[in-house]
């Protein structure tokens, strides 16, 4: 009769047990938003997309390197939804509601496009969804507003800058006239507004020839490169991407804009396999951290960059490495908070809560979120100039900048830090 | 005052750019009374064809002085395969219709288009930089130009040309004048009105092709190409007067010029002059430069 009792204590128990243990291995269903089409798919969407793909794979095959090393989020597989971010902002944020309303997913990664991230980010917070932005600059996000549910794991456009005027700083050293050539929206105009305002706090003398703004896939630039070898001046700054990178690229190098004077690419790595003859030896190419060229030599890495390449037969951008990142901090943050939950599944706030001034490691390095209450990730960066070796365009003098040098402190806006000197 | 050749070299050459895209629709509108949004498709459609076939000339070791005419021959073949088949498949049975109607057609037909290239081409970019570094370079005011932009500049002007002179000097330019005016009438005086229609839909999809195919060498060719040049090409023909050729031209030189003005002296304000413009010209001729008033028919 005992034994009969215990079997039956046993049975209710595992019966009221057995719809935690179903929901603990039902599959995270992440909602995946990246350019799929248009003009930024080609270098950060598919490469993004390409890495989601690779990463999800390890992760639900129980194949990611330690301590990332436990199937999908912890233990429950991934499901992934994927969605095209290209569209004007009223459609991306209805795609976002759809995500999340209607296909129900459990969180979102996503966004490469600063307008979008803009947009997304109340709309995240009304619908109290964990929502990563993995690649988008602006550093607005977080100075401007605050927000439980929005986090980014990928570093500001401010470090671009500031590390690049950092880079003219050391290799260079006093340098007499700068110029820009820039897209004319956020991305184009904080970018150069950076640049400008720290080369002028690292010396308040240099003359600004001319910031040329043209618009977005312009395409044409002859009268730009014309104005920019008219000027002379020393040190030119682009944070042009995609194909206006390229045809600048194109353009400008038969015209020498690359001789003689120092061309910085915020976001050159983009093109560096794809117009490896093109980009002329000394040029300064950035990776938006330390991403490609400059990822460390880590476990991470190795495991990231050659299953990668071994997959997609082509090297992982800074595009595809910041998808990697985010994926790889919110599983960290998912199984820190399954672990405060008694392992059960843990809610968007819990694994806010948990993601909330986190440090982690990932194939770009140790990335904290120290900055915007803990919702904003800060990282090293470098930049490095190009060496043209048998055909295979290399990285030399690459230059690191530890996180604090190039990031504001807490509750410090970019441009007011800049503006004061970069104070700690 | 030094800069004042390098300001108008580069509104010259941005004047014949826009011109090689934007006659193509011109010619169109003023023929068919098609606003051909498609325009742009077959702009991308040219600059594909010509970076991926010189891309597979130069590949092949193959003289790469004859790339110029891969990127012509480039741009026949694709507008060949597509420009008739859409005329005759589909925009013929909508000539009976409202232009808005047309207007609509092809616009979907562009969408059509620019998710057919990404089923051909995928969406990774195509370069082919080598015809643009090819013919060296020549100097204004201190500053280095590939000749290459001396083809686009001499396209332009054979183009210009070559249209005046069929339109006004040959025995089909008059037949056209009168399909122009009244294609009933010139239906019911035997002219083939129909053929007249496929050769010049095809012909304006041509221009566009090789707009394309000729830009290829300048820069990144990726999905989304044609979108930017329907915007510009329709703004350069609106300031000219839709369907006049020599307005056409003249508004190519208008906005290059004042373009090039802007980008050197005034970088801020360059990207609102061109539609600024467009506004002032329509503000004052709302037909556009050679735009001529329309004769009632009753």
């Amino acid at each position: 009769m005992e034994g009969l009792k215990k079997v039956a204590v046993a049975g209710v128990i595992a019966a009221a047990l057995a719809p935690l243990g179903v929901l603990a291995q039902q599959p995270v269903k992440i909602g995946f938003v990246m350019f799929l089409s248009g003009p930024a798919a080609s270098p950060f969407g598919v490469p993004a997309k390409n890495a989601a793909d690779f990463v999800v794979d390890e992760l639900n095959a129980g194949k990611g390197p330690a301590p990332y090393g436990k199937v999908g989020f912890g233990g429950s597989k991934i499901e992934m939804v994927q969605i095209d971010e290209a569209g004007p902002t009223t459609s991306v944020v209805t795609e976002y509601r759809n995500l999340v309303q209607r296909s129900n997913v459990d969180l979102v990664i996503g966004y490469i496009s600063s307008g979008s991230c803009l947009a997304i980010a109340p709309v995240a917070e009304e619908l109290k969804k964990f929502t990563n932005f993995f690649d988008c600059g602006t550093p607005r996000i977080f100075e401007d507003a605050s927000y439980k549910y929005v986090f980014r794991t990928s570093p500001t456009a401010t470090m671009d800058s500031v590390g690049a005027a950092y880079f003219v700083r050391d290799t260079k050293g006093k340098v007499k006239s700068i110029a820009g050539v820039n897209q004319n929206y956020a991305w184009g105009q904080d970018s150069w507004g950076d640049f400008e305002a720290s080369m002028k706090q690292i010396d308040p003398g240099v003359d600004v020839k001319t910031s040329q703004m043209p618009k977005l896939f312009a395409g044409q630039y002859t009268a730009e490169i014309s104005s920019l070898l008219g000027t002379g001046a020393d040190v030119i700054h682009s944070s042009f991407w995609d194909g206006d990178l390229e045809a600048f690229i194109l353009q400008a190098s038969p015209r020498g804009l690359f001789d003689k004077r120092t061309v910085i690419l915020t976001t050159g790595e983009t093109a560096m396999h794809k117009l490896a003859a093109q980009i002329p030896d000394g040029t300064v190419l950035g990776a938006r951290g330390p991403f490609g060229p400059y990822a460390p030599d880590n476990a991470y890495n190795r495991w990231f960059a050659k299953g990668f390449e071994a997959k997609f037969n082509a090297p992982p951008n800074y595009a595809s490495y910041q998808m990697a990142q985010a994926i790889l901090g919110v599983k960290a943050a998912w199984e820190k908070a399954m672990a405060s939950n008694g392992g059960k599944r843990p809610t968007n706030e819990q694994v806010g809560a948990a993601l909330e001034h986190l440090a982690f490691d990932g194939p770009g390095g140790h990335v904290r979120m120290a900055i915007g209450k803990g919702h904003q990730a800060i990282m090293e960066t470098a930049y490095g100039m190009t060496k043209n070796v048998g055909g295979k365009l290399t990285m030399v003098n690459v230059k690191r900048y530890p996180a604090e040098a190039v990031n504001p402190p807490e509750g410090v806006k970019s441009t007011d830090w800049i503006k004061g000197g970069f104070k700690k | 005052m030094s800069q004042i050749g390098p300001v108008l070299v580069d509104g010259v050459i941005y004047s014949a750019w826009l011109f090689i895209a934007a006659v193509g629709l011109t010619l169109v509108y003023g023929v068919m009374k098609i606003l051909n949004v498609t325009h742009g498709s077959f702009y991308a459609l040219g600059a594909y064809a010509g970076a991926s076939l010189t891309g597979a000339w130069l590949a092949k070791g193959y003289p790469p002085m004859l790339s110029y005419a891969v990127l012509l021959g480039g741009a026949i073949l694709v507008t060949l395969v597509f420009a008739p088949a859409i005329e005759r498949g589909l925009l013929r049975f909508m000539y009976a219709k409202d232009e808005v109607v047309i207007l609509l057609v092809t616009y979907a037909l562009f969408l059509i288009l620019e998710d057919t290239i990404k089923l051909i081409w995928g969406v990774n970019p195509y370069f082919v930089a080598e015809p643009y570094a090819l013919l060296g370079s020549f100097e204004v005011g201190g500053l280095k130009y590939p000749t290459y932009n001396l083809i686009l500049v001499g396209l332009a002007l054979a183009l210009s040309a070559g249209l005046a002179w069929v339109l006004h000097s040959t025995k089909v330019g008059k037949l056209l004048a009168a399909v122009i005016h009244d294609p009933e009438m010139s239906r019911a005086l035997g002219v083939n009105v129909d053929r007249f229609y496929l050769v010049t839909f095809t012909l304006g999809c041509l221009l566009a092709a090789l707009g394309g195919s000729f830009t290829a060498p300048t820069v990144s060719v990726v999905p989304g190409l044609g979108v930017d040049v329907i915007v510009l090409s329709f703004a350069v023909v609106v300031i000219g007067g839709l369907g006049s050729l020599p307005g056409a031209a003249l508004g190519a030189v208008i906005v290059g010029l004042v373009r090039s003005v802007s980008v050197h002296y005034l970088p801020q304000v360059e990207l609102f002059v061109i539609y600024s413009v467009m506004a002032l010209v329509l503000a004052f001729r709302p037909r556009g430069l050679f735009g001529l008033a329309e004769p009632r028919k009753i």
